[in-house]
């Protein structure tokens, strides 16, 4: 028995079916990440195990305890709020040490738990101000506190850093994970970040439509994700879809032909068949340009230079729009024509029903 | 340059609010200062203080300073206290928000005369007022509520009509009280009780204060539901200073003396502003 086991949750709104059946389990002291598109329910189903939401059905249990009718206070979960929702006519102090307060906890253990989490986020010399004398670096440092001061089961993040600036971001994700990493409790993290939810998470949840798409860790879901959303979701840019326009059998090896070109790998890597209404996925960085003979060619439309990278928008010969990444300093100019080499090694293949056809990996094979 | 055409396109407007303060403002400081009675045509010779004097020693004058800080201070009290109450109450969704919020708003659109003769001839009466039929069904002696308690009868009339504008205030503001605060109360394991006292109270505080200062510079110059409820009566049991300046003015014809107790009104106005600005007006500045 896991530690916070979901079974077969619903939640309909008047005639909205916001979460289709959700079962997860999640293991003591895990950081996990529920990512989505905005409606997806990962904000739903967060709130639901916090209880600020009830359940239409299903039931959650945490550390051998059924939660899923109690009220949220009693549930030893704590959360941070995207707005971070601190009182704000209470100091800094004061908003710690509320729930505590609440509890009629004694004194000297308000002070001291206080004394600890101010010092752990280094708020020790903001005790006495308001919120309102903050900036939104320290306010989000105020809720995680307000959230540690309890010393819940469970930490629940509700898209904390989406109201920061850029660096601020970069910054406050490392405090979370170095929080995490200190504190050691289990922590849910909903955001629509996937660059937090591939850094944060040991594992990430993708929901999609109140269901869930895949659970995994980052590098399996980026690796071998199991559906065309997933594929699409994780990874920037987007991995490129190419429909498979024919495919010839020639004995051991198979011979797709996309986007105006041709691939083959071998055909036992194949679990299952495919047909011509399958889809190859390649990411950007498993393709290379190359100076002739590439699987694939076309006309570079537009290249982004990123520094550290570069972004090639080729137009391949049957019109089809892909991504490919290029060295930094590549010297490729605009309506420039390219080939492209395919790393097969790393192809993924879709099925008419969107589903991604298992493959075993090339080196696999040859062993 | 700028500055001049600006100060020439503004003027007509200043000018004429100028005058529109300053003409009224002279000419009661004058009329303070002479003797001039409707019933004495013709003599307007200069009397100093007199009349000032005069207002002041009226045994009625200390009454109605009395009556005045009451019925202000009474108003304020029922309709904040009631406001706030109400107002959260109707703040949570219900089937018939919408009528029970018109209902209880609609009061304030009722002229200040109507509501003295609905609550004088329909509610009060001894004879067919509800109260009166409720007192009697209860095998209770009715009570000539405008005779027997004539200032706690104008309190009531008074804080009917102004409730309304403290619950408009009141279920604005709480609209705007931010949601995500109560739920963090609610997770810290605070009761509806902890949330209306920890958060939704602090919260009201600006329109509380908003409330008391427009109300009190409204509430000092009551004056329609005494004329038509009780006259000032009986004796001067219920006669404001609005009400005597009133007397004076109208009834005793003596516009001399009535202007110098505008005067002194003015004055008084203006120490209370002052006070009240002292003491809840830094709740107004962010």
């Amino acid at each position: 028995m896991s530690y916070l086991t979901i079974n077969r949750l619903q939640k309909h709104y008047d005639n909205y079916h916001a979460l289709r059946g959700i079962n997860l389990s999640i293991e003591e002291g895990e950081f996990i990440v529920f990512v989505g598109p905005s409606g997806c329910g990962k904000s739903t189903l967060l709130r639901t195990i916090a209880g600020l939401e009830t359940s239409s059905s299903g039931k959650i249990n945490l550390d051998g305890q059924e939660i899923s009718e109690l009220a949220p206070a009693k549930r030893d979960l704590a959360m941070v709020f995207q707005s971070y929702a601190l009182y704000p006519h209470m100091t800094v102090k004061e908003n710690l040490s509320f729930a505590l307060r609440l509890a009629k906890a004694p004194q000297t253990e308000i002070d001291e738990k206080v004394r600890i989490a101010s010092t752990s986020l280094q708020l020790d010399t903001l005790l006495e101000r308001k919120p309102k004398e903050l900036s939104g670096g320290q306010r989000q440092r105020v809720a995680i506190g307000r959230a540690i001061v309890r010393q819940p089961k469970v930490f629940l993040f509700d898209e904390p850093l989406s109201n920061l600036d850029a660096a601020l971001r970069v910054q406050m994700r490392l405090e979370l994970a170095r929080l995490h990493k200190q504190l050691g409790t289990t922590m849910i993290y909903v955001t629509h970040d996937q660059v937090e939810a591939m850094t944060l998470a040991d594992r990430v949840v993708i929901l999609n439509a109140g269901q869930i798409e895949q659970v995994g860790t980052p590098l399996e879901l980026y690796r071998q994700p199991k559906s065309r959303f997933v594929a699409e979701f994780i990874g920037t840019p987007k991995m490129n879809l190419i429909p498979i326009d024919q495919i010839d059998n020639q004995g051991d090896r198979l011979a797709l032909s996309v986007g105006g070109g041709k691939t083959s790998f071998p055909v036992s890597r194949l679990q299952e068949d495919i047909n011509t209404n399958s889809t190859l996925g390649i990411r950007p960085e498993h393709l290379a340009l190359v100076d002739s003979d590439g699987d694939l060619s076309g006309h570079v439309e537009l290249i982004e230079h990123l520094g550290s990278e570069a972004y090639a928008h080729v137009r391949l010969s049957n019109q089809q729009r892909i991504i490919v990444k290029a060295a930094a300093r590549s010297r490729i100019k605009d309506e420039q024509q390219v080939h492209i080499n395919i790393d097969t090694d790393e192809i993924i293949l879709l099925n008419d029903s969107d589903r991604v056809i298992s493959m075993i990996a090339e080196e696999t094979v040859y062993d | 340059m700028k500055r001049t055409i600006t100060r020439l396109l503004m003027a007509p407007s200043v000018i004429v609010l100028l005058l529109w303060m300053i003409i009224p403002l002279s000419m009661t400081i004058y009329f303070s200062t002479i003797h001039y009675n409707l019933l004495y045509p013709g003599s307007t010779r200069f009397v100093g203080w007199l009349n000032y004097d005069f207002f002041i020693t009226d045994p009625a004058f200390l009454t109605a300073i009395g009556n005045t800080t009451l019925l202000v201070g009474s108003v304020l009290i029922i309709t904040v206290v009631l406001g706030v109450a109400l107002s959260a109450l109707i703040d949570k969704p219900f089937f018939g928000r919408g009528i029970v919020r018109v209902l209880l708003i609609s009061p304030f659109f009722v002229m200040p005369t109507v509501n003295a003769l609905v609550w004088k001839n329909m509610m009060m009466n001894p004879v067919y007022g509800i109260f009166a039929w409720i007192w009697q069904s209860l095998g209770l002696t009715p009570i000539d509520w405008l005779s027997t308690y004539p200032l706690f009868s104008i309190i009531v009339m008074v804080s009917w009509q102004w409730l309304p504008f403290a619950i408009l205030v009141f279920v604005t503001a709480l609209q705007s009280q931010d949601h995500e605060q109560k739920e963090a109360a609610q997770m810290d394991g605070a009761t509806s009780w902890h949330i209306f006292r920890y958060l939704t109270i602090p919260h009201l505080s600006r329109p509380i204060t908003v409330v008391v200062m427009i109300e009190a510079i409204f509430l000092l110059s009551v004056f329609a539901q005494i004329y038509v409820s009780t006259n000032g009566g009986p004796g001067y049991s219920s006669t404001n200073l609005a009400y005597m300046i009133y007397n004076q003015a109208l009834l005793q014809f003596n516009v001399g003396t009535a202007s110098a107790g505008g005067l002194i009104a003015v004055v008084l106005a203006n120490i209370v502003a002052f006070f009240l600005i002292r003491a809840v007006g830094k709740n107004l500045t962010v």
